[in-house]
């Protein structure tokens, strides 16, 4: 439970501080005239980035339990054979760069207003994270044809568990995409097209990183 | 104001009714008269704050009901009170938490010369292990248990001269410390002794302990307090705290895994020659013979025919005043001469041809039986063919008027009463779930309509269509 | 997001939506069952969750019958029985109270407290409330499959939870592991909506200082609640995968009915671990928001300002806080390493102190108020009187040594239904009595109310007051019936019985309060917008019922907090929040004694 409990630690000091700010010499039963402020946080804050950052934190919680999990019941079993890793997700990891390092560049093209660049990126940008997905299965593949069983030991199970987790995200952010996608085949214009863009763009980074931090965690345990 | 008024009266009644109820904690019989102490130090100061608070709040509900000519008074913040009561509380709760630091402390380190006990949990059983005289437990693994090694031993020399209690009840030293070390064989359990205070769930897969030391001489029921299925408010058994030399005496009676491995089975040979007495009234083949109340034996396990012999033979069975036709069996029981000839008779009962029972009670529907029947399941098993393992024997195949005598025995506390027969005091509770005759006749006619295992195989066609 | 030109009123427009954005269908269905309007979906949310919370109150009453009067029914055997306990611990926890509190609650009061005109994504709030609803007919449908319902208890502790010997190991739990899957996925877009509304919709003037007590209690419990979800997630998916691919995530080497089972060195204990990291912010997810309603109920009316606004706030976020890491107390004897006891003995000990200060801040609140007794403050000062009681009996069992003796009793069953059963379900009516005008228009009756308040708050306390006595003379929970057990003596069967008789009563009254729910609503008399003179938002909207938008053309800008009662100085003892500082009437100088809230001598 470390690991979620370092994670909890540094969510509930980074909102403790930010209440602490808004609180500390304030005396909330005093009124005053309408402030000139139009809404509660910076305009950049918008209800779609606070709600993507809320929904990243849910995620991460999740991870970071799967993640504690994993740790727990190496220590916990005595059963524990680790898992030789197989090399494909090498490539994988390389598909999910790429595929993100795409949607940033769809970002900065809607940004630009430049839809030719932004349907590329999109594409491109989706492509790879459909290829990492197949990967991923391929990878599945291989296992069970080298006769590495889910059941057969928790490293195995804790490797399929913890792929399929990452691999349903990215799923969840696949059908964003393809509806995102979608509008700009209907001719939305670049503009338009911003928040969703940067929602996704941000989302894979995360996923990015949560798949860097399970690969390290599968590569060193 | 009557808020004011209940509040009051509930405050008082509550405080009051701690007092004068008659129920509070059982009679302590170990040596966990700390734990006693910190339950009685947060009484005292919970009643307190109890109290004080909802004394003021009736004050203050009295005290500034509405007054249409008056307005609240206005006050956000009162930094010196409020920091005045945290700090009360911060002690006050340090109070508290301080004593119960030390005391389990004491908890979880045993001490050096406690000696030591296996409790190994199972639905729905207790059995007991001692290490022997080497005082070290022999290895054993839940992978290894089977109907003859209930213990899951590994065969490892420490475990030979380990000493085997498979009845639930259990003798302990007074005044000696011990170290109960707790393993499952399946769900979780927790051994509860409620005069003990100490207890501790059992997690298959792994161990876990507690000690005491047991200071009244007495008896002691064992309960589980961790939910472990169906039949987890029948999961019973029994502590004698006795002196060391009764404890010892006793302990040497028990047998070790190495006695119990070379016990000679039943032989089914030797066990014809006594059965001829048996036959008189349950028939030469085991047919039983409803006009002398003799149950039909054909179909029934070894083990239970022997548990239920040892019963008839030491009393535990049969000697009760209503049990009539216990009461005839007792004597042709007492016959046979040792544990030996019962195992040679029961082996020798098995051998005998099955053949089905003919159904002679009418009036009880098999339909709602079944409903009732899903908790015997869990024991006699979903065809009633007995599971050696939660030592329900199996049903299907006996004779209606038999099952509806027994479980009407059962109900009645006729059979199974006696404190010798811990699978009878658990049939007892189990047969509690038939709350009348009806429910009884009820069961009895589903378990007329249970395939009888051993003909059936007979019966089996080669490609025979399951249903 | 532009502003519309107003000529130069100052008037707020709230984060990024506008009321354009707002979906305003003209159809009955899209009016009233794919709604996207909060305060609709609030309804829909909190009809579903009494439905099946009265479901899971028969429940109690079946298990009450069995224990009042063993042997007598023939419908309840031990299977049925351990049924009715799981199904009404995980519907009454998380199905009714946690539904309740932040489907229906929060989503009605956010943004109408807040000052916003909806919930930050209304399709989402949408798709929450038919998720929900989903979760909760495959739960219902658990009890019609073969072998009925699971009957694991509601913490559905491997191995029993899917090993035989427990009824409901094939479709029972199952369906119930999907029907949660499905009800934290439904939950996660609801608390997204609850959180992003209340960071970044809230109307100008709305500083996070300012927000009712009520909002600061649903938010900081939704923020629990999708931190602490995921644990049962994973959980609850690694028992699928031990269940189905026959993984060993907590299934160790056993026996199944004398049968070896196929699974090898799995930890039970890694489930508890991750369960209770659930399971122990669950209680107070369902504790903070009655903990943020009481107090609302209070100042409003007691007439006074809520005492110590800040340390409640506080004590809010502490509680939320400190109860990630106090887990494990519920594992005391779980056969954990012993050493944790220690360590969460402390911390557990460590949360009763913000507790403490919270139930102080209530009876502070009070005292030198103006306190009316309306049916509302009926159920505070309930509240407050059962809170105190729960929350002094959980420093028995936080204290790992105390616990040894009580746990597994019902001195935990008495305990945890105080503190987590009748203290918020007092305030859930409460707050019912307290909204239900805004809500329909129309006032509850206030003769029925009483009724309903004496028998609940009395019959309640009747029932588990007991139960903590039955717990100390060592009588274990979770047992179908306690037939010959020596230690155990008689007279606790009487006190059983006398038990459930209470508990009859208790469910009989609840008719009185549904009675009450619907003659009123077409024969109350007419409440108008503000009958309990608040000062908070929702009181001061246009309409009442409010409509979809819930603000007219503009919304409230907000100039003072929540808890403006007998202000010295102003004419009336409230000021809205959104009442500007130069427009607070002054006093009459005539009745200036009044004013100063000096009392009459």
């Amino acid at each position: 439970m470390t690991v979620t409990l370092v994670f909890l630690a540094v969510m509930m000091a980074l909102f403790g501080g930010w209440l602490f700010s808004h609180s500390i010499n304030v005396r909330p039963w005093e009124a005053q005239g309408a402030s000139t402020q139009r809404s509660q946080l910076p305009p950049a804050m918008t209800a779609p980035r606070v709600g993507l950052a809320v929904f990243l934190a849910v995620a991460t919680s999740l991870f970071a339990l799967t993640i504690s999990a994993y740790l727990m019941r190496q220590e916990m079993g005595h059963d524990w054979r680790p898992l030789a890793v197989p090399g494909l997700l090498w490539w994988n990891s390389a598909c999910l760069v790429l595929g993100s390092v795409a949607l940033q560049s769809a970002w900065q093209a809607a940004r630009r207003d430049n839809a030719a660049r932004l349907r590329r990126g999109l594409l491109v940008g989706g492509g790879f994270t459909i290829a990492f997905i197949l990967g991923q299965a391929l990878a599945w593949w291989q296992l069970q044809a080298r006769g590495i069983y889910l059941a057969a030991n928790p490293a195995n199970a804790f490797f399929f568990l913890l792929t399929a987790l990452h691999v349903l995200h990215l799923l969840g952010g696949l059908f964003a995409w393809s509806r995102s996608l979608f509008r700009l085949q209907r001719g939305a214009t670049p503009r338009e097209m911003l928040p969703s863009v940067e929602l996704c763009a941000l989302y894979w980074h995360f996923l990015l990183l949560v798949w860097g931090i399970l690969f390290v965690l599968l590569l060193t345990t | 104001m009557a808020i004011a008024v209940a509040v009051i009266v509930l405050a008082v009644g509550s405080v009051l009714f701690f007092f004068l109820s008659p129920w509070y904690l059982t009679p302590l019989a170990s040596n966990w008269g700390t734990i006693d102490d910190t339950i009685t130090i947060t009484l005292w100061v919970t009643g307190a704050v109890f109290l004080a608070v909802n004394l003021f709040l009736a004050y203050v509900v009295v005290r500034y009901r509405f007054n249409k000519r008056r307005r609240s008074q206005y006050d956000p913040e009162n930094k010196s009170l409020e920091l005045w009561l945290t700090g009360v509380t911060t002690l006050g709760i340090a109070g508290l938490l301080a004593p119960g630091l030390l005391v389990w402390g004491a908890f979880v380190s045993p001490p050096e010369d406690a000696h030591q006990v296996e409790v190994v949990g199972q639905q729905w059983h207790w059995s007991f292990r001692f290490p022997g005289e080497d005082g070290r437990f022999g290895a054993a693994h839940n992978r290894f248990i089977d109907e003859r090694n209930p213990f899951g031993m590994v065969d490892d020399p420490a475990g030979q001269d380990d000493i085997l209690i498979t009845s639930p009840h259990l003798m302990l030293p007074v005044d000696r410390p011990v170290k109960m070390v707790l393993r499952s064989k399946d769900v979780l359990h927790n051994v509860k002794v409620a005069n003990f205070r100490a207890k501790m769930d059992m997690v298959p897969g792994q161990t876990s302990y507690f000690w005491f030391t047991p200071t009244v001489v007495g008896e002691y029921e064992i309960v589980c307090a961790q939910l472990c299925g169906i039949a987890h408010f029948a999961m019973r058994g029994r502590i004698e705290v006795v002196e060391q030399e009764v404890f010892d005496a006793w302990l040497g009676e028990q047998p070790t895994f190495a006695e119990l491995a070379q016990l000679a089975p039943g032989n089914p040979a030797a066990g014809a020659g006594l059965y001829v007495t048996c036959a008189a009234c349950h028939g030469a083949e085991g047919q039983g013979n409803q006009a002398l109340n003799a149950p039909k034996l054909a179909g029934l396990d070894a083990w239970y025919l022997e548990r239920q012999l040892g019963l008839f033979r030491s009393g535990a069975r049969g000697s009760h005043e209503d049990d009539i036709y216990g009461q005839q069996m007792r004597p042709f029981a007492t016959l046979l001469a040792d544990r030996q000839a019962i195992a040679d008779v029961s082996a020798f009962i098995e051998t005998l041809p099955d053949q089905p029972a003919q159904a002679r009670l009418v009036g009880g529907d098999p339909e709602r039986g079944a409903r009732r029947y899903r908790t015997c399941a869990n024991c006699h098993g979903q065809q009633g063919e007995g599971i050696r393992a939660t030592n329900g024997p199996r049903l299907a195949g006996l004779p209606d008027w038999y099952l509806e005598r027994q479980l009407q025995n059962f109900r009645h506390g006729v059979r199974g009463r006696h404190r010798d027969d811990p699978y009878g005091n658990q049939m007892i509770e189990m047969a509690q779930v038939l709350v009348d005759d009806r429910a009884v006749q009820d069961v009895v006619a589903y378990i007329t309509t249970l395939p009888q295992p051993r003909v059936d195989m007979a019966a089996v066609n080669p490609g025979g269509v399951e249903e | 997001m532009a502003e519309p030109g107003h000529h130069g009123v100052p008037h707020a427009q709230a984060g990024e939506f506008d009321n354009a954005e707002l979906v305003h269908p003209k159809s009955f269905i899209g009016k009233y069952v794919w709604s996207q309007d909060a305060k609709v979906i609030a309804i829909q949310y909190g009809l579903t969750a009494i439905a099946i919370g009265l479901v899971a109150l028969v429940l109690s009453i079946l298990m009450r019958l069995q224990l009042g009067f063993p042997n007598t029914f023939a419908l309840i055997d031990p299977s049925s029985y351990l049924q009715y306990v799981t199904m009404h611990g995980m519907i009454m926890v998380v199905y009714l109270l946690t539904a309740l509190f932040l489907g229906a609650f929060g989503n009605y009061l956010i943004p109408l407290m807040c000052g916003a005109r909806d919930m930050a994504f209304p399709y989402l709030n949408m798709l929450s409330y038919w998720f929900y609803l989903a979760a909760v007919l495959i739960l219902v449908a658990s009890f019609f499959v073969p072998g009925g319902a699971t009957g694991a208890g509601w913490t559905l502790y491997p191995p029993q939870a899917i090993s035989p010997g427990t009824p409901g190991i094939d479709g029972g739990i199952l369906l119930m592991l999907a029907s949660l899957g499905v009800f934290i996925a439904g939950f996660t877009m609801g608390g997204l909506n609850y959180v992003v509304t209340v960071l970044q919709a809230r109307t100008r003037g709305m500083t996070l200082m300012r927000l009712p007590l009520t909002i600061w209690g649903i938010f900081m419990a939704t923020v629990m609640a999708l931190l602490a979800f995921p644990a049962l997630l994973v959980a609850i998916l690694m028992m699928l995968c031990d269940m189905l691919l026959g993984t060993s995530f907590f299934m160790p080497e056993m026996l199944n009915l004398g049968e070896q089972s196929t699974h090898a060195g799995g930890s039970p204990l890694l489930y508890q671990h991750l369960f209770w990291f659930f399971g122990h912010p669950e209680v107070y997810i369902v504790a903070l928001p009655a903990f943020g309603i009481v107090s609302d109920i209070l100042a409003t009316h007691a007439r006074k300002n809520i005492f110590g606004y800040r340390m409640m706030v506080w004590a809010i976020i502490i509680i939320g806080v400190l109860s990630f890491v106090v887990w494990a107390h519920h594992m005391f004897i779980s056969g954990m390493n012993p050493y944790f006891g220690f360590l969460f003995a402390t911390t557990t000990l460590i949360i009763a102190v913000p507790t403490a200060i919270k139930v102080y801040n209530w009876v502070l609140t009070l005292w030198r108020g103006n306190i009316r007794m309306t049916v509302p403050m009926l159920f505070a000062i309930g509240f407050i009187f059962t809170f105190v009681n729960g929350g002094l009996s959980g420093l028995f069992l936080g204290n790992v040594t105390v616990d040894v003796p009580l746990a597994d009793t019902y001195f935990v069953v008495g305990h945890f239904h105080m503190v987590m059963a009748v203290a918020p379900v007092l305030v859930v009516f409460g707050a019912m009595y307290h909204w239900y005008p805004k809500i329909t228009g129309r006032m509850l009756d206030d003769t029925l109310g009483k009724i309903h308040f004496w028998v609940t708050f009395l019959g309640t306390y009747a029932i588990f007051y007991p139960m903590h006595f039955m717990g100390f003379a060592g009588v274990p929970r979770r047992y179908y019936g306690y037939g010959e057990t020596a230690y155990i003596p008689d007279s606790i069967q009487t006190l059983n019985a006398f038990m459930s008789v209470a508990a009859i009563i208790v469910a009989l009254v609840q008719l009185v309060f549904f009675y009450n729910l619907i003659r009123s609503y077409f024969r109350g008399r007419e409440a108008g917008p503000n009958p309990w003179q608040a000062t908070t938002l929702e009181w001061q909207t246009e309409h009442t019922p409010p409509r979809h938008g819930n603000f007219g053309a503009e919304l409230p800008v907000v100039y003072r907090w929540a808890y403006d009662y007998g202000v010295p100085g102003a004419k009336h003892d409230f000021i809205p929040q959104n009442m500007p500082p130069d427009e607070v009437e002054k006093v009459d100088p005539m009745s200036q004694e009044a004013a100063q809230g000096r009392l009459p001598t």
